[in-house]
This record gives C-alpha cells, sequence and structure tokens, in this order.
C-alpha cells in the first residue's frame, strides 16, 4: 500500500537558514506519527513547508499540498462571527458545508454555536480551530500542538476524533508533548538539525567559514 | 471565493469592521476644502474635479492596511494559502470586498458630494462615471501593496508610500474625466485610458498579489 504522506531527504529553512536536513519517513493511511524536539528545533518549519506555505531547501514531499490539512497555532477565526459561521465559512471553502454540524457535534462545540468566536475562552477556540481540520476532507492531518489551551476532557474527545479520522484511512503528523493515548511511533528532530555543512551548501558555498 | 467576498462584507459590517470609516472621511475631507480656500463659487468651481478625486483616493487607502494583516494577525491567511482557492483568486476575492466596501460607496456618495463644491452639472455624472471606472484599480493596487507589507509591523504608513505613487495614472486621467465633463467638454478620451488602467490592474495584479503573498508567508 503506497504510503500517505512519503518525505525524502528533506531539508527545510526559516529565514533562509536551514533547520532541519536529511529528514525521510513515511507515513501509512491510518496512521500517526508524533514529532518531538525541544522548542526552536524546527517542527512548525517541518510542517509549514509539508503543508506547502513554503519551498523546502532540498527534497521532496509527496503527495502535494492538495491532500494536505494544516492546523497552525493559530485558530485562524473571526472573532465577530459566530461559530457556526466560521466553520460555514472554512468548510465551504473546502466544499465540504455537509459536515458543518456534525464537526460541531464531534467538538462539542454545539452548544456555543451561535456564539460569536471573541466570546469564547481560550480552549473552545482551540476546539474550534480543530473543528476545522474536520472540514477540510483531506486526508493527511498536520497538526502543530494541537492540545494548547485544551483540558484533559477535550484532549480526550480530540484523541477520539484523531483516531476517527486514521480509522477512515487518514493520516496525521502531530507535533505535540503530551501522551494522546494514541498508538504512534515518535520521530525526534533532534538528530536532523542542519549542521554547518548544510549552511555552507544553503549559502552555495564548497568549504566551511574559514574557506 | 464568492464565500470570501462574502465573509470579508460579513466582517464588514459587523461591529469594528470599518465599514463607512471611508465614507465618513471622504464627507469630512469635502466639507473642510471651502473652510480652508473659501466659499466662493469662483474659487472652489475649478478645483473640485480634483479634491474630489484626490479625497476618493486617499479615503481609499484608510482601510487598505486591514486587507491581509487582520487575516495575517489570526492565522487565517496561512490557512487560505493552504485551501483549494488559489491565492490568485483570494488575492482578487479580497480586492473586490475591498471595493464593494469603499470604492463603490464613495462612488455613489460622490456626486452628492459634488454639491458643496460647487461641482457645475453634468460634472456630476461624469465624476460618478470616473468613479466607477476607476476606484477598482485603486483596489486592486493596494491590495498588491497591502500583500507586499502583509508580514511588517506598522505596515501601514510603508503601505501608503509604496501605493500613493501608483496611483497617480488613475488620478491624472479620473480627474481629467471629471474636470471635462464639469466644463462640457469630450471625457470619452481619458474616460477610455481610465478603463485601460483599471483592466490592466484587473488582469496583472492578483497574480503579483499572490506572489507578494507567497513570499511574505515563508
Amino acid at each position: 500500500m503506497s504510503a500517505a504522506l512519503s518525505v525524502r531527504d528533506l531539508a527545510v529553512a526559516r529565514g533562509g537558514l536551514p533547520v532541519l536536513s536529511d529528514l525521510s519517513f513515511e507515513i501509512a493511511p491510518g496512521h500517526a506519527l508524533v514529532l518531538r524536539g525541544p522548542n526552536g528545533s524546527g517542527k512548525t518549519t517541518l510542517l509549514r513547508t509539508l503543508a506547502g506555505l513554503q519551498p523546502p531547501l532540498r527534497g521532496t514531499v509527496a503527495p502535494g499540498p492538495g491532500s494536505i490539512a494544516y492546523g497552525a497555532h493559530a485558530n485562524g477565526m473571526k472573532g465577530t462571527l459566530s461559530v457556526r459561521e466560521n466553520l460555514t465559512f472554512w468548510a465551504g471553502i473546502h466544499g465540504q458545508r455537509d459536515a458543518v454540524e456534525d464537526a460541531m457535534r464531534r467538538f462539542a462545540l454545539t452548544a456555543l454555536a451561535e456564539r460569536p468566536a471573541q466570546g469564547l475562552s481560550a480552549g473552545q477556540g482551540r476546539r474550534l480551530g480543530l473543528a476545522r481540520m474536520v472540514l477540510t476532507g483531506r486526508p493527511v492531518w498536520l497538526l502543530d500542538e494541537p492540545t494548547v489551551s485544551l483540558d484533559a476532557a477535550s484532549v480526550a474527545g480530540f484523541a477520539d476524533v484523531l483516531r476517527g479520522h486514521l480509522a477512515t484511512g487518514g493520516a496525521a503528523l502531530v507535533a505535540t508533548h503530551i501522551d494522546l493515548g494514541i498508538d504512534a511511533p515518535i520521530l525526534d528532530v533532534g538528530p536532523y538539525r542542519a549542521t554547518l555543512a548544510d549552511l555552507d551548501r544553503a549559502m552555495g558555498r564548497d568549504g566551511g567559514f574559514a574557506a | 471565493m464568492i464565500r470570501l467576498i462574502a465573509r470579508d462584507l460579513t466582517l464588514a459590517f459587523r461591529a469594528g469592521g470599518g465599514f463607512g470609516l471611508a465614507i465618513a472621511f471622504f464627507l469630512i475631507v469635502v466639507v473642510l476644502v471651502p473652510f480652508g480656500v473659501g466659499p466662493e463659487t469662483a474659487r472652489l468651481r475649478p478645483i473640485a474635479p480634483g479634491i474630489l478625486w484626490i479625497g476618493a483616493l486617499l479615503a481609499c487607502l484608510l482601510s487598505l492596511d486591514r486587507v491581509f494583516a487582520l487575516d495575517r494577525e489570526d492565522g487565517a491567511l496561512d490557512l487560505l494559502a493552504t485551501a483549494p482557492l488559489p491565492l490568485e483568486a483570494a488575492a482578487l476575492a479580497k480586492a473586490t470586498a475591498h471595493w464593494l466596501t469603499t470604492g463603490l460607496p464613495l462612488t455613489l456618495a460622490a456626486p452628492c458630494l459634488g454639491v458643496l463644491l460647487s461641482l457645475p452639472w453634468p460634472g456630476h455624472l461624469w465624476l460618478g462615471c470616473s468613479l466607477l471606472v476607476g476606484t477598482p484599480a485603486l483596489s486592486l493596487v493596494g491590495t498588491f501593496g497591502a500583500a507586499l507589507t502583509v508580514g511588517l509591523k506598522r505596515g501601514g504608513l510603508l503601505l501608503s508610500i509604496l501605493v500613493l505613487p501608483l496611483y497617480i495614472p488613475t488620478l491624472v486621467f479620473g480627474a481629467d474625466v471629471a474636470r471635462r465633463g464639469a466644463e462640457g467638454l469630450d471625457p470619452v478620451t481619458p474616460l477610455l485610458l481610465l478603463g485601460a488602467v483599471s483592466l490592466g490592474c484587473l488582469a496583472l495584479l492578483p497574480f503579483a498579489s499572490a506572489g507578494a503573498l507567497r513570499v511574505n508567508l515563508r
């Protein structure tokens, strides 16, 4: 079976400087991979590159951004629109308008449907942001610290949704520091930190700094 | 694309959206001019088309820094860039929404405000015509400027400095249409040139805006 997400010899850069290099991994449909690494180690940069928001320095990502849904730190929701209006907008952009009620139910947002998003607590807002992932209808989810400001019950609810996504043949790459309770291998980005040689290569030089 | 326009219009009409700001600013500029130069008809009449056009142009600038900056702040721009909607279409939708909330109301208000500056008939008609044809270019150029400065803190000032020189062709032809109309001359030639500027902007700038956004999202 072909991989849901296949990354070969990937090198990513932040602000033109290489952050991670020689990264290769595959995620099979129905599986998740947890991304670990200290702050500033390049997890967000890697996810943004995979999502197609920035080009990689080297290497290939398959499939393209068209089948990848990116869940960033920020929720991207408008404070003056209600929960339902926000979700309906994103569902419309992704052509999934029928899925709005179901997404609200799965993230326990139905009771808050008419509330303006600016009146939500941080955790409720986070659930709203995560509900958008369901509405993309895309098979590969990239999640950047999805559980920030979620309480224990919401984390469990989110893990259920994630398990449901994997059970239907989806895949996920999750940058998180807490245990979501899903059966997933861990990829530590530490060993892939870019070296001076990568910096030289990125800047089109052959030797070290002394050369 | 229509959904994005509809969302932006809804946001503009909701509290704090800034709809009506451009019109209010335009009204104040036009009201201030007779206080500054004197209320004599003979003095106001020749400068009325130019003042009205400059007022509309400045009013257009007011809301430009919000075009992409708000979406950038709350993360919606990243999500839009990864959505199935091409970024070019998103840029065009943003420009359209900006025009519907500023350019179109300005076009409708300007002929009425022309009375305050003793703009003679049929100048009102041609002023309205020139704004209708010219303001889309203002929104498109402004959206491009907003895309260029989206990553910058306090990019609004830089945006004005970038965008205002690019408004010159539109201002020259637009004010000329209104002036010729008011003086009873044939305004069709500058009107055609004004239309050419707007169509050129429509054809090219959504692509330029999308390119600028892609660079700024990195």
